[in-house]
């Protein structure tokens, strides 16, 4: 559980405060928030709503700034978005005038990779999240879960060693959602990335990751962080198993019944 | 107890609904055709019949005026409507994306938002002279300020998300610019360009009215002097389905630029 178990962290939140607004009004979003993720690490967030996971991720990715602390990628200091942290967002932010092959070479047009092998990478990445057949299609023609799919091809084919998904699955229906667990986990398993992955699933969670992390809110903050130790590749067996029902139970009961902070009013008055 | 009509109601509209639109298109016009020959062939009213306007259609058209008319206006409204959407697009998009450039001119459209662009006229006359500058002045000034703010107002509608995952894919501004901005925010200049032609028809005719040696506006004012009203609906109705054409092209445009839009 203690951070310092990691040596050569791929990623490392160092003491990370993030407060909104000034003055009386202003909000402590994150509190000294301080976690490392070892490479190739799959780690699942959750915790209440505006427990400060999104505020998290997107400082991560260099979108949001932080109010103290630092982020360390790579052993170097986050500033601004960078081509080794793919996000995927909630809302698949697919650009809707491009096609599924043009929104997946986006980036690849910005590095000014040569067409020929723009083409190759793109195939390959639209092939993996199996739209080869919907290619040349807009995503206004895609469902849900082609769009999301649509967006991770997006994402890995700029080659990042991190990927930072925001409750990407959020919008799915359950069956959906549980074929993309395996899709994404399969994908995981042959282009090893470090993933930080938000959810509000507490089954998703377990079902994923390495370790997961529990926040808490008001203020948010690292509440607990729960290993799960069992095999890749995961398996529907794995997920009826005692040792997995085991598993949730806790994620569930340190998400669920978080107590209260015993000195809230201290802990604002520090800042 | 309202069974019984409703059901009946419903079998007629649905046999109605069954036409193609072009044709209702066409009853509809047919109808007013008809009415409009009723009343005047009635002498209800001092206007001139369909049969009347047809012939004088066709004399017109027979002599090349119609023709010289259409395009001596349609040539200024293109002038200045060209104009005014070249200038406006990147203004909007300046004030969109620069908050500085906003708060500098938007004052200044919203204040000239305010006058009607054909009370710049006399002003346009007097610093202008008589021939085509002023006119076209003036439907570059009413195409600019509506096609202005549908562009500005498209830019800062422009999704966060969109912006952001393009930066994370390794956007800087310079890619962002063109690659999401502009073709996220096409939707809204299209419609502003459309407004904008709509304005900038509008205006041509009145402008013609108050000062021109030709176009329709100036034609009907002649015809006026002369209370020749044949002239004047000939005018009209040319005025009516140019401006009908135009539109539909905008739109037909429109459609094709923007056909990755989500519609409901
Ligand atoms: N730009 C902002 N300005 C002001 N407050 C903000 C801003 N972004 C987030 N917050 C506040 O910070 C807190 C944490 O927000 P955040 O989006 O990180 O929560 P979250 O854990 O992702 O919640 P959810 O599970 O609902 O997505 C919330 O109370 C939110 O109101
Ligand atoms: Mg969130």
């Amino acid at each position: 559980m203690t951070p310092s178990q990691i040596t050569d962290p791929k990623i490392s939140f160092q003491n990370v405060s993030r407060r909104f607004g000034a003055g009386d009004s202003s909000f402590l979003a994150l509190d000294r928030l301080s976690l490392d993720i070892a490479d190739g690490e799959f780690v699942t967030v959750v915790g209440p709503s505006g427990c400060g996971k999104s505020t998290a991720m997107n400082i991560a990715a260099g979108l949001t700034d932080v109010s103290d602390g630092r982020v360390l990628v790579d052993g170097k200091s986050v500033d601004g978005p960078g081509p080794e942290r793919g996000v995927i967002f909630q809302q698949y932010a697919l650009f809707p005038w491009l096609t599924v092959r043009q929104n997946v070479e986006f980036g690849l047009r910005i590095k000014g990779m040569p067409a020929a092998e723009r083409r190759r990478v793109s195939d390959h990445f639209i092939n993996l999240v199996g739209l080869s057949d919907f290619a040349d299609a807009l995503p206004k023609t895609l469902s849900g879960g082609m769009k999301q799919r649509c967006a991770i091809a997006r994402a890995y084919a700029v080659n990042p060693s991190i990927l930072l998904m925001d409750e990407p699955f959020g919008a799915l229906d359950a069956l959906t959602r549980v074929n993309m667990q395996d899709q994404l986990l399969d994908t995981w398993t042959r282009e090893r990335r470090t993933v930080i992955f938000i959810t509000h699933d507490v089954d998703e969670a377990v079902y994923l990751a390495n370790r997961v992390i529990v926040m808490a809110a008001r203020p948010g903050r690292l509440h607990d962080i729960i290993p799960v130790d069992l095999p890749y590749p995961r398996t529907e067996e794995i997920r009826l198993s005692q040792k997995f029902a085991d598993i949730r139970n806790r994620v569930w009961h340190a998400v669920y019944h978080q107590k209260p902070q015993i000195e809230p009013s201290i802990q604002e008055e520090e800042h | 107890m309202n069974t019984m009509p409703a059901g009946s109601q419903r079998a007629r509209s649905k046999s109605l609904a069954d036409w193609p639109p072009i044709i209702l298109n066409l009853v509809a016009f047919a109808f007013g055709v008809a009415v409009w020959w009723a009343i005047t062939a009635a002498k209800l009213v001092v206007l001139p019949g369909p049969v009347d306007v047809f012939q004088r259609g066709i004399e017109l058209i027979m002599s090349g005026q119609l023709l010289i008319d259409i395009l001596s206006s349609l040539r200024r409204v293109l002038t200045g409507f060209l104009l005014g959407v070249a200038l406006a697009i990147p203004v909007g998009f300046l004030m969109g994306w620069y908050r500085v450039a906003r708060a500098l001119i938007e004052p200044y459209i919203q204040f000239f938002r305010m006058i009607p662009p054909l009370a710049v006229i006399p002003l346009a006359i007097v610093t202008m002279g008589i021939d085509e500058a002023p006119k076209v002045f003036v439907i570059f000034l009413a195409s600019f300020l509506s096609c202005v703010v549908a562009t500005y107002q498209g830019v800062i509608s422009v999704d966060r998300t969109l912006i952001n995952a393009a930066r994370v894919l390794g956007a800087k501004d310079r890619v962002i610019f063109p690659r999401i901005i502009i073709p996220a925010s096409t939707p809204f200049i299209l419609v502003g360009v459309r407004i904008g032609l709509g304005s900038a028809w509008a205006t041509v005719v009145a402008a013609e009215l108050i000062a021109a040696q030709s176009g329709l506006g100036f034609r009907m004012q002649q015809a006026q002097l002369y209370y020749d009203l044949p002239t004047i609906f000939v005018s009209l109705i040319s005025i009516g389905i140019l401006g009908l054409l135009m539109d539909r092209l905008v739109q037909a445009a429109e459609r094709r630029l923007t056909q990755w839009q989500e519609r409901v």
